[in-house]
């Protein structure tokens, strides 16, 4: 009964993810491999054995819906950063100067404070903990260990800035509004280590002077080599 | 001559400096030590309205209103960024200057952007001191002060914009835009208190991020910029009582990790130091 409900599911799913005609959306769902919808892609039988992994997690991964799918959003970046950072602090790049050391532990500590207050903020609604894939990372290299600091920067300002006007609680949005400014310290100070001026180029902003905003199924696509988990998303407002 | 020396200097010569020098600041002493006196809960009104009575503005309470109020901060700042490049011996050539011209640059962008998007709603541009009535007489001819003032207008820029993103609530066109002009500010203040870091000096110890209340080193005179920066509540959560990898988060990365909002009252009064009327 439960099964065949469950293909069910799939099968509507399947539909749906057909009429899409959107390319963002089924991409992100591709590579995401969460939600329903992208597991229809490799047909009923893939679909059945998610619901399986689903059922043995007990759905942990389910972000929620409306301001808490948001919320749930931003700690699944915040756990990426903070896991990336422990590892940048407990195995230094060869040449780290004092000062490098000193400003990543900092970091460090800004994104365990993100990551354990969404934590505690959403209390029972809060995913579980994020299995990460770092692997991709030499973190005994010093040209690695920026990159992938500036990318995981320069991605969660242009996720908070593109969730901003999903949020309807005003105080998520303030709360949203503490954050991203911090990220984008960061943003700044990585890219000067790499490149002293680089803190704010055309990289990052364009003719208007405009920081770069992307929807969560866009950050979501990006940050999806780094995260083993299975999430699901597929309540997450979007765009 | 840095910036801390001029106003120690000034006010053990001359105490009653800072009330013959500008009504202005006048009125926000008389505030300030009001504020002692008064609940904490009263003082947004008497700050209001003394606001009102000081200037005749008010607090944006439209989307219309927050894009003119941005607009004001941009063109204080674009014309800071301006003057200062074009000063002749302040910045140093190279990356110094490369980074001050950039961050002109985007400031300059930001009023172009708001004014297009206000359209004939634009409010005109301000005639501004920066030398704040003189009380910055260096300000572009000293490479100390004038830096020491950009990350006062940053910081506070970045304020700012926290501060009225409640009236953008939803609005995806000018929310969007706004946090994305929002976090441009935040990368340049990250970098000019890079910048002032190399200066050593009483910048010395300068990070990226905010520490506690006023870290700049600049003194007691932009402490309403900095006013709240050290709070380290967040919604009921205080931050120190949360795990962190040796004990709990210290009371410096509590602050550090959230930036403050700043009404728009206080931001004006900032602003109005350097407004001419």
């Amino acid at each position: 009964m439960e099964k065949m409900s469950s293909q069910k599911e799939c099968l509507i799913d399947e539909k749906e993810h057909l009429d899409k005609k959107d390319l963002h959306r089924r991409d992100f769902l591709k590579f995401t491999g969460a939600g329903l919808a992208g597991v229809a892609l490799l047909g009923l039988s893939s679909c059945k054995k998610d619901r399986n992994d689903d059922d043995m997690s007990g759905n942990g991964f389910y972000f929620g819906s409306g301001d808490i799918a948001i919320l749930n959003y931003a700690y699944a970046l915040e756990q990426l950063e903070a896991a990336f950072y422990i590892k940048v602090v407990n195995s230094p790049f060869s040449g780290i100067t004092d000062m490098e050391k000193s400003f990543f532990t900092d970091i460090r500590d800004h994104e365990i404070a993100h990551r354990e207050f969404f934590k505690k903020a959403l209390g029972d609604k809060a995913i579980l903990d994020l299995e990460f894939n770092l692997s991709g990372i030499n973190f005994s290299s010093r040209d690695s260990v920026l990159a992938t600091a500036k990318t995981f920067e320069d991605l969660g300002v242009s996720a908070y800035n593109g969730a901003g006007w999903l949020i309807k609680d005003v105080s998520y949005l303030l709360l949203a509004g503490k954050i991203v400014s911090v990220e984008a310290r960061h943003a700044a100070w990585i890219r000067d280590l790499i490149d002293n001026g680089s803190f704010a180029n055309q990289e990052v902003i364009d003719a208007n002077g405009l920081d770069v905003a992307k929807s969560p199924s866009m950050v979501l696509q990006a940050a999806a080599p780094f995260i083993k988990s299975k999430i699901d998303v597929k309540d997450l407002p979007t765009y | 001559m840095n910036l801390l020396n001029v106003f120690d200097e000034i006010n053990n010569v001359d105490p009653e400096f800072t009330d013959r020098i500008s009504p202005r600041r006048e009125v926000i002493r008389n505030m300030t030590s009001f504020g002692k006196k008064i609940t904490l809960a009263s003082l947004p009104f008497l700050i209001s309205d003394l606001f009102k009575k000081a200037y005749g503005a008010t607090a944006p309470t439209d989307v219309n209103g927050v894009l003119n109020y941005a607009l004001t901060l941009e063109y204080l700042e674009a014309e800071y960024y301006t003057m200062g490049v074009a000063a002749s011996n302040l910045i140093p050539s190279g990356r110094p200057l490369g980074a001050i011209t950039t961050i002109r640059d985007h400031e300059n962008a930001h009023v172009k952007f708001l004014k297009q998007v206000l359209g004939d709603k634009a409010v005109s541009k301000p005639t501004f001191d920066f030398t704040a009535g003189g009380t910055f007489a260096n300000v572009f001819s000293d490479y100390d002060t004038f830096l020491a003032l950009a990350q006062a207008f940053e910081d506070t820029g970045v304020r700012a914009y926290k501060g009225q993103a409640g009236i953008l609530l939803g609005n995806k066109v000018v929310l969007t835009a706004a946090l994305q002009i929002h976090s441009v500010e935040a990368r340049h203040a990250s970098h000019i208190r890079q910048m002032r870091r190399a200066r050593g000096g009483g910048a010395a110890n300068q990070k990226p991020w905010i520490t506690g209340a006023n870290d700049s080193g600049i003194g007691a005179v932009v402490d309403p910029v900095y006013m709240g920066e050290d709070n380290k509540v967040q919604a009921n959560v205080d931050i120190t009582t949360l795990k962190g990898v040796s004990g709990n988060i210290s009371l410096a990365a509590a602050t550090q990790s959230f930036d403050e909002p700043l009404g728009a009252e206080a931001v004006l009064n900032i602003a109005s130091l350097f407004i001419k009327n």
